[in-house]
């Protein structure tokens, strides 16, 4: 049994906070399954989480029933050496240029997602969907394959 | 102050004199957030001299958590209250370093560290 995914995966999630215990769950395991250290899958589920946030907050302003597609793709042959993530809403779509995130000295609540973002994932790119919306595409890569997970393991 | 809701973000709040020591529990992400804020904001009204929470219960947070304990911060000093936090878990301590609130905040490893 080849316990590294190897196939792209593609959820498809409603724009509700209530989504997210479940979407970070299985982004974790993605993670997880591609050997990818605590620290490192932090930063990948914290930036989902607020990628997520962000959508239901800014591009749907938060109408809870909205669609967010996710798709994480292991990237390299044979085996993988970084994991991509997509996720695409058909909301408002978000000038990148006026994405930022605000001074980190300023403290004050919120406007901290995207700062989060760019610091824990190796690729950050937002792009127009095709019908409506913003595609944002995260890249993390892998620093090492766990050895034991890269075994098959015949059960 | 007793939280009698289900699956409410603050499970109590402790008095020491005048000190409260707010314990909290589970995921605070942007479903949770807010409930979070406003119990906070409900502890600080109740005129404590310091506020002391306690969020070793707290596996994960997200910014938004952050903005409601920004917010907390922003009020009580204001209103002349000191506040620390405790018992951060790994991923939580690793959310103040990015957003570096880490240096903002009073952090202390445990409640008897923050009392003494």
């Amino acid at each position: 049994m080849d316990l590294i995914p190897r196939e792209p995966i593609a959820l498809h999630f409603c724009s509700s906070p209530a989504h997210l215990p479940v979407i970070r769950a299985a982004v974790e395991r993605m993670c997880d399954l591609l050997g990818m250290d605590s620290e490192a899958t932090g930063g990948v589920v914290l930036s989902v989480d607020e990628a997520m946030t962000n959508i239901i907050k800014h591009a749907y302003k938060g109408d809870s029933g909205q669609p967010i597609d996710i798709v994480m793709t292991p990237v390299g042959q044979p085996d993988p050496n970084a994991l991509e993530i997509c996720l695409s809403d058909r909301g408002q779509y978000v000038d990148p240029s006026q994405i930022k995130s605000r001074d980190l000295d300023d403290v004050r609540p919120g406007g901290l997602g995207v700062h989060i973002i760019v610091k824990c994932m190796d690729e950050v790119t937002y792009a127009p969907r095709d019908g409506g919306g913003t595609v944002l595409t995260m890249i993390k890569n892998l620093q090492s394959i766990d050895a034991e997970a890269s075994k098959e393991v015949s059960s | 102050m007793s939280n009698e809701q289900p699956n409410a973000p603050v499970t109590g709040v402790r008095w020491q004199e005048n000190v409260a020591i707010v314990d909290v529990a589970g995921d605070i992400d942007l479903n949770r957030s807010l409930d979070f804020q406003k119990s906070l904001l409900a502890v600080l009204e109740d005129g404590p001299h310091r506020i002391i929470v306690n969020l070793s219960g707290v596996p994960y947070m997200d910014s938004s958590g952050v903005a409601s304990l920004v917010k907390l911060l922003s009020r009580a000093r204001k209103s002349g209250c000191q506040l620390s936090l405790v018992g951060l878990t790994t991923r939580v301590k690793s959310l103040f370093e990015i957003t570096r609130l880490d240096v903002v905040f009073n952090i202390s490893p445990t409640e008897k560290d923050a009392l003494a």
